[in-house]
């Protein structure tokens, strides 16, 4: 017993280091045991769909970290439309803009639409710091969503649950989703067949990787157990602009890399916040995430493709 | 003649000297409540001092020095200030004793506490 949880975390340490390792890589998590193949772009096509996250563009972001965010959000958008195969769409987990400014919204909706992708948002904390405290976030794209802007959708026979973290957060805690959209959660999860794979995106990450920095989310535990009974769920989030990974039984949570600057690791800093990396180092710590789900996989592959050249 | 001049001149010495005095006790008051005012600095993520004690009437001013917006929501709901972009400053006066805890809306981590005592 003790020998197996040993191997589980050399695997999964294995794994951390992978990630951080190399792009291109495909990685595929089949009952709990990670499988690597080289990244064959058309393959998976054929029995499922892939689709994009991007996260943190953080457009009007000007200061050392990375004077033009607009610029490398460019770049990545880039790395997208260079893809050879089409995805279904994309998400956005958050931190579009860096101050909810009219213009940093247009610029994000001008080059982010240059994919031709529909694109899912779900709101960060920068998004809603508008006067009226999220309204222009929600008058551009929380048309068919409820509340401070969660939704739900379906793509052939994946069901997605877009949920926002970032408001009404309280003195002292982490994110917070709030009894309102919990109840929610538990109202669209009814009746939906244990079998259906669910994809969970929030901005905050929705397992605690570091309460002294507010890297969690207070009731995330909460919706975790209204999903506890499903058999494949995958949750991305980002928000701590690098990536991180955690499998929980039939969870598995991904955090993103952002288009905009990277952060440092927990425990590594004293305080979060965008971190000064040499020039010629940026780009490899940026990144856009494919995710690709095949038709009787119970785990998504999950490929990180940094912005380096 | 002369008498009559000379007590309209005491007369008017007088009421310049109670304007002066008056004059000089409200500029004293006045730099005894800038005296009282006082900064909280956000650096990395923290309040500093992240607990401050004023005088009422002094006025608290927040100043941003991080490369990322910080807001400051008092835990009442009393007040909040707008996003308080790098360089940023939100000033606020406290008129009656007590203590007045706040936080970051955006970072609620960051935690801090105003006591307001004579």
């Amino acid at each position: 017993m003790a020998q197996d949880e040993n191997k589980g975390i050399d695997r999964r340490h294995a794994l951390e280091c992978m990630i951080w390792a190399g792009t291109g890589v495909l990685w595929t998590l089949a009952g709990g045991v990670p499988k690597s193949a080289l990244l064959g772009s058309a393959q998976a096509a054929e029995t499922g769909f892939s689709f994009l996250q991007i996260s943190d563009s953080h457009v009007g972001f000007d200061k050392p970290a990375n004077p033009n965010a607009l610029g490398t959000l460019q770049e990545a958008i880039g790395k997208i439309v260079a893809m050879p195969a089409k995805p279904a769409f994309m998400i956005h987990t958050g931190d579009i803009t860096h101050l909810s400014k009219p213009k940093q919204f247009d610029d994000a909706d001008q080059v982010i639409g240059q994919a031709r992708l529909d694109v899912h948002y779900v709101p960060g904390e920068h998004d809603i710091i508008d006067e009226t405290q999220g309204k222009a976030y929600l008058d551009r794209y929380g048309k068919n969503a409820k509340g401070a802007g969660w939704y739900a959708f379906d793509q052939a026979g994946v069901h997605f649950i877009g949920l926002v973290n970032v408001v009404d957060l309280k003195a002292g805690g982490m994110g917070n989703l709030g009894a309102d959209q919990l109840a929610w959660l538990a109202d669209d999860l009814k009746g939906k067949s244990a079998s259906t794979p669910i994809v969970v995106f929030a901005h905050i990450p929705l397992w605690t990787i570091a309460p002294e920095w507010g890297w969690g989310t207070e009731d995330s535990a909460q919706a975790l157990a209204l999903l506890a009974r499903f058999g494949s769920v995958t949750v991305l989030n980002g928000h701590i602009h690098q990536l991180m990974q955690k499998v929980e039984g039939n969870v598995t949570f991904h955090t993103a890399r952002s288009t905009a600057f990277p952060q440092p690791a927990p425990g590594t800093a004293p305080a979060p916040g965008p971190m000064l990396v040499p020039a010629g180092d940026l780009r490899g710590l940026l990144g856009v995430r494919s995710v690709t789900f095949q038709q009787g996989v119970k785990d998504l592959a999950v490929t990180d493709i940094s912005l380096a050249p | 003649m002369i008498r009559s001049f000379d007590k309209r001149w005491r007369r008017a010495r007088m009421g310049a000297l109670a304007i002066g005095a008056a004059l000089a006790l409200f500029f004293c008051q006045m730099l005894l409540a800038q005296a009282d005012d006082a900064n909280i600095s956000i650096d990395n993520f923290a309040f500093a001092p992240a607990v401050l004690t004023v005088k009422p009437g002094a006025t608290v001013t927040f100043e941003n020095h991080d490369d990322i917006p910080h807001l400051v929501v008092a835990v009442d709901g009393k007040y909040r200030s707008k996003a308080l972009d790098t360089n940023d400053k939100f000033s606020i006066a406290f008129d009656k004793p007590g203590e007045y805890a706040y936080f970051c809306g955006l970072h609620p981590h960051m935690k801090g506490k105003i006591i307001v005592a004579p």
